[in-house]
């Protein structure tokens, strides 16, 4: 929607528009009303042409070789669950922001914001396990701050780490890059982080069988790209919005057509039911261990193959292809034969009735 | 996963859409009640498969689209109250009031929380006795058993800080307005299949005889409401019109009958306003006189607050299947899920909803890829 269109409803409407004057939650939700946050408020502002690129990171000159930083904040209630806690999610999330340019990372900051009356044994199990994290993934953590505020003024613990990258020769991906004609391929189950949140944090009783998959993608990234001679032409990993969002923002870059195949999305039992129960599409579910990549067709063989050798990847599936038609749109190809389009949330997905 | 994988298998699916064509010798209307039904016919592209044999419209079983315009007023005037936490399931969030929604209300200061179950209110109650906690009770007969738990448990435990915002609907009575009315189209129904596993379908069976048409109770998966329909227009091309259960796995005749027990202890029907339709005899239900101190309408005197709707919102026409939600002059350009100018187009089982999340851009999809 643009804002002309937004603003003519709002001239005829005694209904409300959308919210103009404060933030709602929605417009963190990484679908519509974040993009118009982003958009509206931010872009103006902020004039950088490598910012404009929206990439997962930016790729700027340097003396030598190009660098790619990236910056990412981290808000998650419970601030530990099963499978890791905010400060693993921290230091993941942006080695994966890295990794998804194509760029090896390096070096990570880390600034904490912590509310008044967190227990210190929580923050050292947070803060110890983001160095075993940063150790196992090879990355140098660098630089921090910490601050505190009152209570009541954050929820426990906020992180924001901001990476850097190097390149290694002139393989570069980034959500322009895909071509009508390449193979979307996913490289692992999809929906677990989401879903080991909410199960968590709601006592929705999956908690036992649900955990998050987060995880460093680096060396599954260095695997494909060595095993496909640098033939990858998009890579992004589907956080909050899940593969839904990721795909819109990718065909919106790339100016090209997205078509999924129903049948071959792979999601685990137990996601698949405490999204059935809830309402949920496991489509628009974050994850935090798993990207997805565009590749020319003649090189899907060789990439899917590299991406199953490695213990990240064992489960990497082809899920639909690029396609010159219906560029913008991503739609999906029903297992009973018809077919629906997957369009932006504008919020967050709400939990239905019944 | 059993119980569920088995009723989307895309070979059953394909080989009773063409049972459904080897079977209709003209085109018949079916109303599928339930919103549920809606996104599956619309996710799926079921209607696609249906062709020429059936066209189904989109009944009025969306409890979010037709919980009336002022109900929403008085829920955020609730959530606006620093004494009051509100409770809410999370596709009420977004539906438009007059002035603003309850996502809005929780951005300007308002205590709004979203909680999976009733009983999940109740405890919020027990652990805050400092502050008011109010449920939106919003459905048709499927959650009505979870409310009334929810009132009888606060009863039982003495929690005098809870209360409930009432705006339950049931199902028969509107599917009676519907043929009553002069210009009706639907010549069978698909029953929704989660109302009738709590009522059972005895009270479907007066209406099959009186206006001649076939219902037939039925799941939420394609396979389950392509055999509905199957059975539906079976009934129809043998002038056939009686209640038939499709939905065996889960229904009944009688129901639930220890949640229906449940019902009518703490609720007694009343007529209830349906938002696009109007006030419809006998549709809802209110809270009985035993249990009123839990009745948030009467605690907080809200029975003031009335508001009329948008004129340009067509929203009583698509829920009463009078008009496909992509030939509104509003859809799409106007009124979308950014920019709603109706609960239909908020809500996830809403029919606007699922024609624009899903389907709107079916038609130049299909040609564009075949």
């Amino acid at each position: 929607m643009t804002a002309s269109t937004m603003q003519g409803a709002g001239a005829v409407c005694p209904t409300p528009s959308v919210e103009r004057e404060r933030v709602l939650l929605g417009h963190g939700s990484g679908g519509k009303l974040s993009a118009a946050l982003i958009r509206d408020h931010i872009l103006p502002h902020f004039t950088s042409d490598v910012l404009r690129e929206l990439g997962d990171a930016a790729v700027v000159p340097t003396a030598g070789s190009e660098l790619a930083i990236s910056t990412d904040s981290f808000v998650v209630n419970p601030l530990e669950f099963p499978g890791g806690d905010i400060g693993v999610l921290a230091v993941h999330g942006t080695i994966n922001d890295l990794a998804m340019m194509g760029a090896e990372p390096r070096y990570i900051t880390v600034s904490f914001i912590i509310e008044e009356g967190l227990e210190l044994a929580t923050l050292d199990r947070i803060v110890a396990s983001m160095a075993r994290s940063a150790a196992q993934a090879g990355v140098a953590i660098v630089a921090g701050d910490t601050k505190v505020v009152e209570r009541g003024k954050a929820d426990g613990l906020f992180v924001t780490t901001t990476g850097i990258g190097m390149f290694d020769g002139d393989f570069r991906a980034g959500p322009t890059r895909a071509r009508a004609g390449d193979v979307v391929i996913v490289s692992g189950p999809i929906g677990a982080h989401g879903m080991t949140i909410m199960s968590t944090r709601e006592g929705l009783g999956f908690e036992a069988e649900l955990v998050s998959d987060t995880a460093a993608l680096h060396p599954l990234v260095r695997r494909l790209r060595e095993a496909t001679a640098g033939q990858v032409h998009v890579m992004r990993d589907p956080t909050r919005g899940g593969v839904a969002s990721a795909l819109n923002e990718i065909a919106a870059a790339s100016q090209v057509g997205i078509e999924l195949d129903e049948e071959s999305i792979p999601v685990d039992g137990p996601v698949y039911a405490a999204c059935e129960i809830l309402g949920l599409d496991p489509l628009y579910v974050a994850n935090e261990g798993i990207f997805i990549a565009m590749v020319p067709d003649a090189a899907a063989d060789e990439a899917l193959e590299a991406l199953r050798s490695h213990s990240l990847g064992t489960r990497a599936c082809r899920i639909g292809r690029v396609t010159s038609a219906n560029p913008g749109t991503v739609w999906l190809r029903t297992a009973i034969g018809g077919s629906r389009v997957i369009d932006m949330l504008p919020g967050d997905q709400l939990p239905r009735i019944c | 996963m059993k119980y569920l994988t088995e009723y989307r298998d895309a070979r059953i699916a394909k080989s009773l859409a063409r049972r459904i064509h080897a079977k209709a010798t003209r085109k018949w209307v079916l109303m599928e009640v339930c919103g549920g039904q809606t996104h599956t016919i619309v996710r799926q592209g079921i209607d696609e498969l249906l062709g020429d044999a059936v066209e189904m419209i989109h009944g009025p079983g969306c409890p979010v689209c037709v919980t009336p315009l002022e109900q929403i007023d008085r829920a955020v005037a609730l959530a606006s109250r620093p004494d009051v936490t509100f409770t809410s399931f999370g596709d009420m969030l977004r539906v438009p009031g007059s002035d603003c929604d309850l996502q809005q209300v929780r951005a300007r200061g308002g205590t709004v929380r979203v909680v999976y179950s009733p009983l999940d209110a109740v405890e919020i109650a027990q652990k805050n006795p400092d502050r008011q906690v109010v449920f939106f009770a919003v459905g048709f007969e499927t959650t009505a058993p979870a409310n009334a738990m929810a009132i009888w448990r606060a009863h039982q435990l003495g929690v005098r800080n809870f209360s409930m915002l009432v705006s339950h609907v049931t199902v028969p009575p509107a599917m009676i307005a519907l043929l009553d009315a002069p210009d009706n189209r639907v010549q069978g129904f698909l029953a929704a299949g989660h109302v009738c596993t709590v009522m059972g379908w005895d009270e479907y069976e007066p209406i099959a005889e009186r206006y001649k048409v076939p219902i037939v109770v039925t799941g939420f998966e394609p396979v389950d409401i392509l055999e509905g329909v199957l059975l539906a227009v079976t009934q129809l091309e043998a002038g056939e019109a009686r209640v038939e259960n499709q939905y065996v796995r889960s229904v009944r005749r009688e129901g639930n009958t220890a949640a229906r027990e449940l019902v009518s202890k703490v609720f007694r029907l009343v007529d209830r306003k349906w938002r696009g339709i109007g006030e419809i005899p006998g549709s809802g239900l209110a809270i009985r006189e035993e249990y009123a101190d839990f009745d948030a309408e009467l605690r907080f005197g809200l029975q003031d607050i009335h508001a009329n709707e948008s004129p340009d919102c067509r929203a009583g026409d698509v829920l009463r299947g009078q008009l496909k939600p992509i030939d509104c002059p509003m859809f799409g350009n106007v009124c979308t899920p950014m920019h709603p100018l109706g609960a239909p187009m908020v809500s996830s089982e809403g029919a606007c909803a699922a024609y624009f999340t899903a389907g709107r851009l079916r038609t130049p999809v299909a040609g564009g890829v075949q």
